[in-house]
This record gives structure tokens, C-alpha cells and sequence, in this order.
């Protein structure tokens, strides 16, 4: 029977954090890109270096696509808990692999399922302390095909046939996942054997025998019969495939980062890890010993001239918040890139969240100009670090890069970034300067001074924290102090001019009499759960300074869509515009938003059926 | 151009109280700069916060007066963007030993080509006089309300904990020696500290320049020589540290100055040269415009789907 096309597959893979799920979603990302698909892979995971629950999702579709979805069209299951974790979560006529003698365990001895979890699940599968096996029955009830594969005596088999000991064979269980799963929807095995060998690149062995189990683990596992089935589409091209962290890394480059201080936190740390890895980006990385050495580092290395940046978290940036203040003050260019995650304090280390908004906005004592600017996709953190470079570097004032743990940890293909499009910035520099040199010039148009760096040959200059006159004395002058706050506080007026409307927002179908308003990560799934229904969608790029949106939302019903508790954009919103939201959708469980349930609430919405407030509350 | 001491100077007048050790502090800088022969604009002098931090703005080079306690980061920043320059950080006993005692740590692990000043005057001045890291158990400076409840921390021995290069002393009424020694410091190859001893004639009223003129000696006209080889055996090694131990914690009749410590380390520039291509030569800073798209080419190239 010829089974329909498939146009969109998504894969999920479940098992212990450290057991090799991430490799998993590689391979079968990969080898699903090598044949022209379109793939993105999501990462959850625990705080925790080995042991706890983590899974990935792959999803692969026929054009570019920008969200996930709730439900997936097939489950891997590498152990127990991650059947009882995702109950509901396979579409109905989707596929599980699971392994059968685990699902003969009781509930209790799944050894990392927390006490909250544990609940939950022995509630929801019936009370007691369930058997595993209950968790299966869900699944097929619910319409979902079971497929019982015991994947660790397929790799010990497939693995001795390759030539392997037992131990060895044992290893290449994520590939065996892989193999079993591409196996069954007959994707051609060749694409996975390609991608085995890159992945593996540097260890012939290694990548050998897992190309020689991937072989063995075709011969055994037949094709569904009903389908699905994914078949190469096309050539994957110039296509790279890359996450946030890495597009954030490579925009800073293009504008010519010289240097970055980091202090390691998840997740923000991926950044300047990368650029550390490949010193042919031309960056100068240093490990501090904390978040002030971090900051006070990249604000020393600016002021000498290089372009500096650096990447942090909730945490990490609330040490920075009095150095900010230094660079504001000083002038001094400076671009921390704010990875947020579940906060307050430690909070939700490895889950993402839009919680420090009004952090950014207002982090430091008294008042100094800053542009705060939130990255929407992996693709856009390239422009976004590109663009808050350069505006450092052009207004000298410090600017805070908004992303978040969904978008560090979101790997898709992308085509190559327009590298030729982003020019560094050379900023307002003073030619031939000699002998005292007034750094600080109040002759400053949109109040930037023109600027050489310290150690520029033949001038001198003076950099304090205090208030200073214009050779960067300190002074306490009152009319010197206004006259200096004035000239920093004119520098966001002539930012906004110089970004113009078309860098500060988006708009998607404005025609529509109800606009969805949004910043940073939540514009894919906006975009996404919004297709065929009669809604608009405005991106909200810079959040300081804030565009004029004030004709585009004249007469608009308004709805707002992101993750944290409070609706802080919300208020941002009406503090800029005047205009109180309608209806403010939230989610703060710090799991990524699925098309699924934004659909419902805009849906809702439309239907004028949608609470004032509503809270999203999908994901494991 | 003949460079004048007189080019070292700002026109700015210090505001330090009369009698201030800052003021021979600043002067044995200078000295030591114009006796390098280092042009004032490639120096870079930065400070903290606190009496001492003013220092900078008293003196023709380039100057950064930065926050309490973060001197020294900002001072690694501008070393590491631009290799080329001279680079003095300076911070107070409650800057660099308290708030800042961190980054002290952080630095002696790196060895970077730099100077660093403690100018240890036991008190918190410029907030009148509070106790200091520096500040012995049991004393009792004027301004505070009973006695230092708190033990001392030795920069020096912090300093060799930590790994830093070049260890020293000076005495800020001692200028003529105090000079001698910064000169040493910003020659010597990788990080070197100087604790200058100085008396604070508005707070403490325990430790001044009376109390300390009949105390202070120099340890290197004694005869120590505190140059470490490059190589030693265990026992070399345990009988220079041990002599290095006692002379850094003489305190009472008898207050060594000089170096206690100099030894030979690859320099964290060094260090990033072994794998950052032509650093430190090419360095953030000084490398010529250009050649981003190609650098970021090269990482993309990486990330390709197919090869």
C-alpha cells in the first residue's frame, strides 16, 4: 500500500542525561538533512550531569519551519521513565519503540523520577505504584502503534556481528536507535551512514563499526508496513546546521569581536566555549574567575579598542549589573548577550524562560542610556549580535543582546548566513588626535564624542566612574553633571533614528483586526500556530528604545504572547503605548511553547472565548 | 622626543590629605615610568576605587579610575586587547585585598605582563577610616569603636599562593627605593605586585611615618636574592620558600622591603600565542581592519550539512 507523502515528521528521543540521546538527535537529524530535509532539534534537559530524564525532539518538514510540536509521530524510548513521562505525547496513529522488559517494572523503581513526577504519573496511571506496562497501555489507547524493540540486546547482537566485544557493542546503542527508527520509516540507510561518518570524523574505528551496526540494524528491522515513510527530498546544499549559540557567536565575529570574558553558566556558556574551540575566529576568549572579572575584563579590553562581548545569565548578570553602569557612564562599547533562564535566583538552570525583561531594561543604579534588543530564531541571533555590536560600537553605550535557553539549545539547518551583509562599525573616531584629547566632548552630535582608544600614540586621556568634564576628570560640577547627562541621555534618541522602524519591529499580515504582539523566541511559534487563522502578528526587536507602534495598533484587539509570570512585556506595552493588552497569554513551567497550544489560545481568542489571562502548561 | 619627568605629570593637583603616602607613591611612578623612557600615551594606569584610585588622574599617561574592587580586570582587558602597552593596575588594601581579593587570586594565576600596585595604608580612608584586610588583629586605629576583631591577610603571602612572578615591598616615604622597585616590576617578564606600605596621617594613628622610619630595611641589601631559577630540586625549592615565608611575614622590630620573589613563567600572552594565531604580534586592538566575513566563512564551514 503506497502511504502519503509525509511533509512533517517529528522523532523524539528519550532517555538518561549523558547517555548519548543528544548524539541520537544528530545522527537522525543529519541524516535526515544530508537527503534535503528541512530539521530543527530541541534539547531538554535536568540539571545534572548524568542519570536524570532528557529528551530531544527532531523534527523534519519540507520547507523551514520555526517551532515544534506537542505531539510527535514517533517515540524512542531508551528507558522506563521516559514512557512514563511522555503519556499523551505521540500522536494518534504515531509510533512507540520501546523496550518491553522495561516496561514491566513498577512505577517506584525508576530511581530518577522525582518525588513531584512520581505523583503525578501514579495518579494519572491509575493510583498505587503502577507497573510501566500501564504507561504503554495509555499509549496504545490513545491510538498510538507499539512497537516493542528491546534496543540494548540489538545493540549487544548487532554490535558482536560488527566485530565488536560486548561492552563496546553496548556503546552504540544511540546509533542502533537511530538505525531502528530511519529502518522503519525506510529512509535510505546510506544518508545515515554518512552522517555516522562525520559525526565520528577523527575515529575510523569508531566510525566504522557504528556504520557497520547501522548496516545490521537495517537487515533486522523492516519497514512499517502502513507507513510513514521519509524518503530523501533534495540535497541539503550550502545548508548549515547550527543553534543560537553558535549564529550568536559567528554575528559577533562578522562585526568584529576581538574579545570576550566569560565565567561559565548554563546556558550561556556554549558561546564563548565555541569561540574558544576555534581560534580561526580571530577572538581572544578568557576564563574569569567570576562575573565581575567577566565584565570589568571585556569593559578594559573596549576601552583599549578591541570590540568586546560577553555571554551571561540571570545570575551572572545580576553581578554585572554595577559594571554596566560603569560602561554606560564611561561610554564605553560594550554587548553582553543574556541568555535567560527559569529564574528568580537559581531558578530553572536548563529551562528556558523570557523572566529578565525588565531586568535588562532597568539593571543598574541611576540613569544611563542602553539598547536592549531580543533575538527571535537561531537564524536572527546572527543579525541581532551583529547589529548590538555595532551599536555598541557606533553609540558607545552598552547593549544587552536578550536570547534564551530555548534558542541556545535549538539546533536547525539554516542557509548560510549573508556574511558580505554586516559591515563592522567603525564608530565616531577622532583623527590625529594630539597630547590631552577630550574624550568626553559635549561637541557631540546625537551625543557621541568622537573616540580613540586608550594607548592611542601621542594623546592621553582619563577614564573615571565618577561624573566627569571632558577629559574624563572627575567633577561635581552641577552644570557640568547636567550638561554630561544630557549628551548620554541623547544617544537613545539618535539610535532610534538611525535603526529606523524597519530594525526596531515586524509585522506579519497587519490588516488583521487582532494582532498577537511578541519579542525574542516566541515569534516562531507564533508564526507557526497562527497559519490559516485571521490574526497578525507584530515582533517587537528592539525593546529599548521602543519603536512607535502607536498607528500600527490604532484600533486593534491585542494580544501578548510570552514566557514568563507577570506579562513584563505586557506592561512594557502599555507604559510605551498606552495600550492595555486584551488578552495576555503566558507560559512559565519553563518548557518551550508548542504550535498546539498557542493555536488553541488564538483560536480561543478568536472564538472571544480566551480568559483575559491564560497560562500554557504543555511539556515534560 | 627628550621626555621630561615634567611629562609624567597631569595638571591636575592631588586632593590627598598633607603628609599622604600617595603623593610618593605617585612620584616613584612617574620616576619610574620617565626612567624607562616609556612614552606617557603607552602607559595605561588603572586604579579602583579610594584615595589611592585617584592616583591616575595625577599622572600624563592614559588613566582609568574604574569601580571598587575591579582594577585588575580591567587592567587584564586593556593588557590582552593591546600586548603593546604598559600596564599599571593599583588598588588600596580594602580595594585589592577585600572587595577586590578575588580578582587578586584570578590574576597570579595568569602571569600576565603587568604591575600591580597595593598601596597598604591598613584603613579604609576615604569612607574615615574603617578597618582594612590589612589591619592586624587586636589594633585599634582612632576612628574605629573598639579593636580589630579581624585577622590580617599578608598580600604577600596571598600573592605567592596565588602564583604571582614577581613579589615585593616597598615604602612610600622611601622614594628613591620605592622607585627602583616599580621600575623592576614593570620589567620583569609576567605579573609582578608591589605592597607599599604607607602611612594614613588622618586614620591610623598606629602605624605612622615615626613608627615606621626606625622598622623598614631592604631586604636585598642584606643580601637576599630572591631570583628563583627556572629549575629546582624539591629541597632547593623547599629552602627558598622557606626563606621566602620568613621574610614575608617579619613584622614588629624589623620591616623587610625589596623583592622577595622573582621567577620565570610563561606569560598568559604567551600562553594564548601557543594557539591564537600570531598573538600576541596581532591582537585585538592593534590587528589591521578587515577579514571578518572570511573569519566567519571559516567557522561556518564547520557547520556544513553536506561536505
Amino acid at each position: 500500500m503506497e502511504a502519503t507523502p509525509v511533509k512533517d515528521f517529528t522523532w523524539r528521543v528519550g532517555g538518561p542525561q549523558g547517555g548519548g540521546i543528544e548524539t541520537a538527535a544528530t545522527l537522525f537529524a543529519q541524516a535526515l538533512a544530508r537527503g534535503g530535509w528541512w530539521v530543527s532539534a530541541r534539547r531538554e534537559y535536568h540539571s545534572n550531569i548524568m542519570g536524570r530524564h532528557s529528551y530531544l525532539d527532531v523534527r523534519a518538514a519540507r520547507r523551514p519551519t520555526r517551532a515544534f510540536f506537542e505531539r510527535v509521530d514517533m517515540l524512542a524510548a531508551l528507558d522506563a521513565e521516559t514512557l512514563v513521562r511522555h503519556v499523551g505525547e505521540v500522536r494518534s496513529g504515531g509510533v512507540l519503540i520501546y523496550d518491553p522488559d522495561a516496561a514491566r517494572l513498577p512505577l517506584s523503581k525508576l530511581a530518577m523520577l522525582d518525588a513531584a513526577a512520581y505523583r503525578r504519573i501514579a495518579r494519572e496511571l491509575g493510583g498505587g505504584d503502577p507497573p510501566v506496562q500501564q504507561a504503554v497501555e495509555r499509549f496504545r489507547q490513545a491510538g498510538v502503534r507499539l512497537l516493542p524493540l528491546a534496543l540494548e540486546p540489538l545493540a549487544r547482537e548487532a554490535g558482536e556481528a560488527a566485530g565488536a566485544d560486548a561492552i563496546t557493542a553496548r556503546k552504540t546503542i544511540n546509533t542502533v536507535a537511530v538505525a531502528a527508527s530511519l529502518a522503519l520509516l525506510d529512509y535510505p540507510l546510506e544518508y545515515l551512514q554518512s552522517a555516522l561518518a562525520a559525526h565520528f570524523e577523527g575515529k575510523p574505528r569508531v566510525a566504522e563499526l557504528n556504520v557497520r551496526v547501522a548496516a545490521e540494524v537495517y537487515s533486522r528491522v523492516a519497514p512499517l508496513e502502513e507507513g510513514p515513510r521519509l524518503e530523501p527530498i533534495g540535497e541539503a546544499g550550502g545548508r548549515v546546521y547550527l543553534n543560537g549559540s553558535h549564529a550568536s557567536a559567528m554575528g559577533k565575529v562578522a562585526a568584529g569581536l576581538g574579545f570576550m570574558s566569560y565565567y561559565p553558566i548554563t546556558p550561556a556558556t556554549d558561546e564563548p566555549f565555541y569561540l574558544e574551540a576555534h581560534p580561526e575566529s580571530g577572538v581572544v576568549v578568557v576564563q574569569v574567575e567570576d562575573e565581575l572579572a567577566a565584565v570589568n575584563m571585556a569593559i578594559g579590553a573596549s576601552m583599549a579598542g578591541a570590540r568586546a562581548a560577553l555571554t551571561t545569565s540571570g545570575p551572572g548578570f545580576a553581578l554585572m549589573t554595577e559594571a554596566l553602569g560603569f560602561a554606560g557612564l564611561t561610554e564605553t562599547p560594550l554587548v553582553i548577550s543574556l541568555y535567560q533562564r527559569g529564574g528568580p535566583s537559581t531558578g530553572l538552570p536548563t529551562r528556558t524562560e523570557q523572566g529578565d525583561l525588565r531586568f535588562a531594561l532597568g539593571a543598574g543604579h541611576g540613569d544611563y542610556p542602553r539598547a536592549v534588543l531580543a533575538s527571535a530564531g537561531v537564524a536572527e541571533s546572527f543579525d541581532d549580535a551583529a547589529l548590538a555590536l555595532n551599536v555598541s560600537q557606533r553609540f558607545q553605550l552598552p547593549v544587552i543582546h536578550l536570547t534564551d535557553k530555548y534558542l541556545a539549545s535549538t539546533t536547525r539547518t539554516v542557509e548560510p548566513f549573508d556574511v558580505d551583509s554586516v559591515e563592522p562599525e567603525p564608530g565616531v573616531v577622532a583623527e590625529a588626535p594630539e597630547g590631552v584629547f577630550p574624550r568626553f566632548s559635549l561637541a557631540a552630535e546625537g551625543g557621541v564624542s568622537p573616540r580613540i582608544p586608550v594607548g592611542t600614540p601621542g594623546a592621553g586621556y582619563w577614564i573615571t566612574s565618577d561624573e566627569h568634564d571632558e577629559v574624563g576628570h572627575i567633577t561635581e560640577d552641577p552644570e557640568l553633571r547636567e550638561a554630561m547627562m544630557e549628551k548620554r541621555a541623547a544617544k537613545l534618541r539618535a539610535l532610534a533614528d538611525w535603526l529606523g522602524p524597519e530594525r526596531m519591529y515586524r509585522v506579519y499580515n497587519p490588516q488583521a483586526g487582532t494582532l498577537v504582539v511578541g519579542w525574542g523566541s516566541t515569534e516562531g511559534v507564533a508564526l507557526e500556530a497562527m497559519e490559516g487563522l485571521e490574526l497578525g502578528y507584530v515582533q517587537v526587536r528592539f525593546l529599548l528604545p521602543f519603536p512607535d507602534l502607536s498607528g500600527l495598533l490604532a484600533g486593534k484587539r491585542l494580544v501578548v504572547l510570552e514566557y514568563n509570570q507577570s506579562g513584563q512585556f505586557a506592561r512594557l506595552l502599555t507604559q510605551e503605548t498606552a495600550r492595555k493588552p486584551d488578552h495576555l497569554i503566558v507560559k512559565y513551567n519553563g518548557r518551550p511553547m508548542t504550535i498546539e497550544e498557542v493555536r488553541a489560545a488564538f483560536a480561543a481568542v478568536l472564538a472571544g472565548e480566551a480568559p483575559e489571562r491564560m497560562v500554557l502548561r504543555s511539556g515534560v | 622626543m627628550d621626555l621630561k619627568l615634567a611629562d609624567y605629570k597631569s595638571d591636575l593637583t592631588p586632593d590627598w590629605c598633607p603628609g599622604c603616602g600617595d603623593y610618593g607613591i605617585l612620584s616613584a611612578l612617574q620616576t619610574a615610568l620617565y626612567r624607562l623612557g616609556i612614552e606617557p600615551s603607552r602607559a595605561v594606569l588603572v586604579s579602583g576605587i579610594g584615595c589611592s584610585a585617584k592616583t591616575v588622574h595625577y599622572a600624563s599617561t592614559y588613566g582609568i579610575h574604574t569601580l571598587h574592587g575591579r582594577g585588575l580586570p580591567v587592567a587584564q582587558g586593556v593588557k590582552l586587547a593591546n600586548p603593546e602597552l604598559t600596564v599599571v593596575a593599583m588598588a588600596g588594601d580594602g580595594d585589592g585585598m577585600g572587595i577586590g581579593a578575588g580578582h587578586f587570586v584570578g590574576v597570579g594565576r595568569r602571569n600576565i605582563d603587568m604591575l600591580y600596585l597595593i598601596f597598604n595604608n591598613e584603613v579604609y580612608g576615604m569612607t574615615k577610616g574603617q578597618a582594612s584586610p590589612t589591619l592586624e588583629l587586636g589594633a585599634q586605629p582612632k576612628s574605629l569603636a573598639r579593636p580589630n576583631i579581624q585577622s590580617k591577610v599578608n598580600p604577600l603571602m596571598l600573592a605567592f599562593a596565588a602564583g604571582f612572578t614577581f613579589i615585593a615591598r616597598g615604602y612610600a616615604y622611601d622614594v628613591k627605593n620605592l622607585a627602583r622597585l616599580i621600575q623592576a616590576g614593570i620589567e620583569h617578564r609576567g605579573l609582578a605586585m608591589i605592597d607599599i606600605l604607607q602611612p594614613c596621617p588622618t586614620y591610623n594613628n598606629l602605624h605612622t611615618r615615626e613608627w615606621f622610619a626606625p622598622r623598614v630595611y631592604d631586604v636585598n641589601a642584606e643580601g637576599y636574592d630572591p631570583v628563583v631559577p627556572a629549575e629546582m630540586d624539591d629541597e632547593e625549592r623547599a629552602g627558598r620558600m622557606g626563606r621566602f615565608t620568613v621574610k614575608a611575614t617579619e613584622w614588629g622590630e624589623r620591616i623587610p622591603t625589596g623583592v622577595f620573589w622573582q621567577a620565570q613563567l610563561p606569560t598568559f600572552e604567551e600562553r594564548l600565542g601557543g594557539f591564537l594565531p600570531g598573538y600576541p604580534g596581532v591582537a585585538p586592538a592593534t590587528r589591521p581592519a578587515g577579514g571578518e566575513a572570511g573569519r566567519v566563512r571559516a567557522l561556518l564551514r564547520g557547520h556544513r550539512v553536506a561536505e
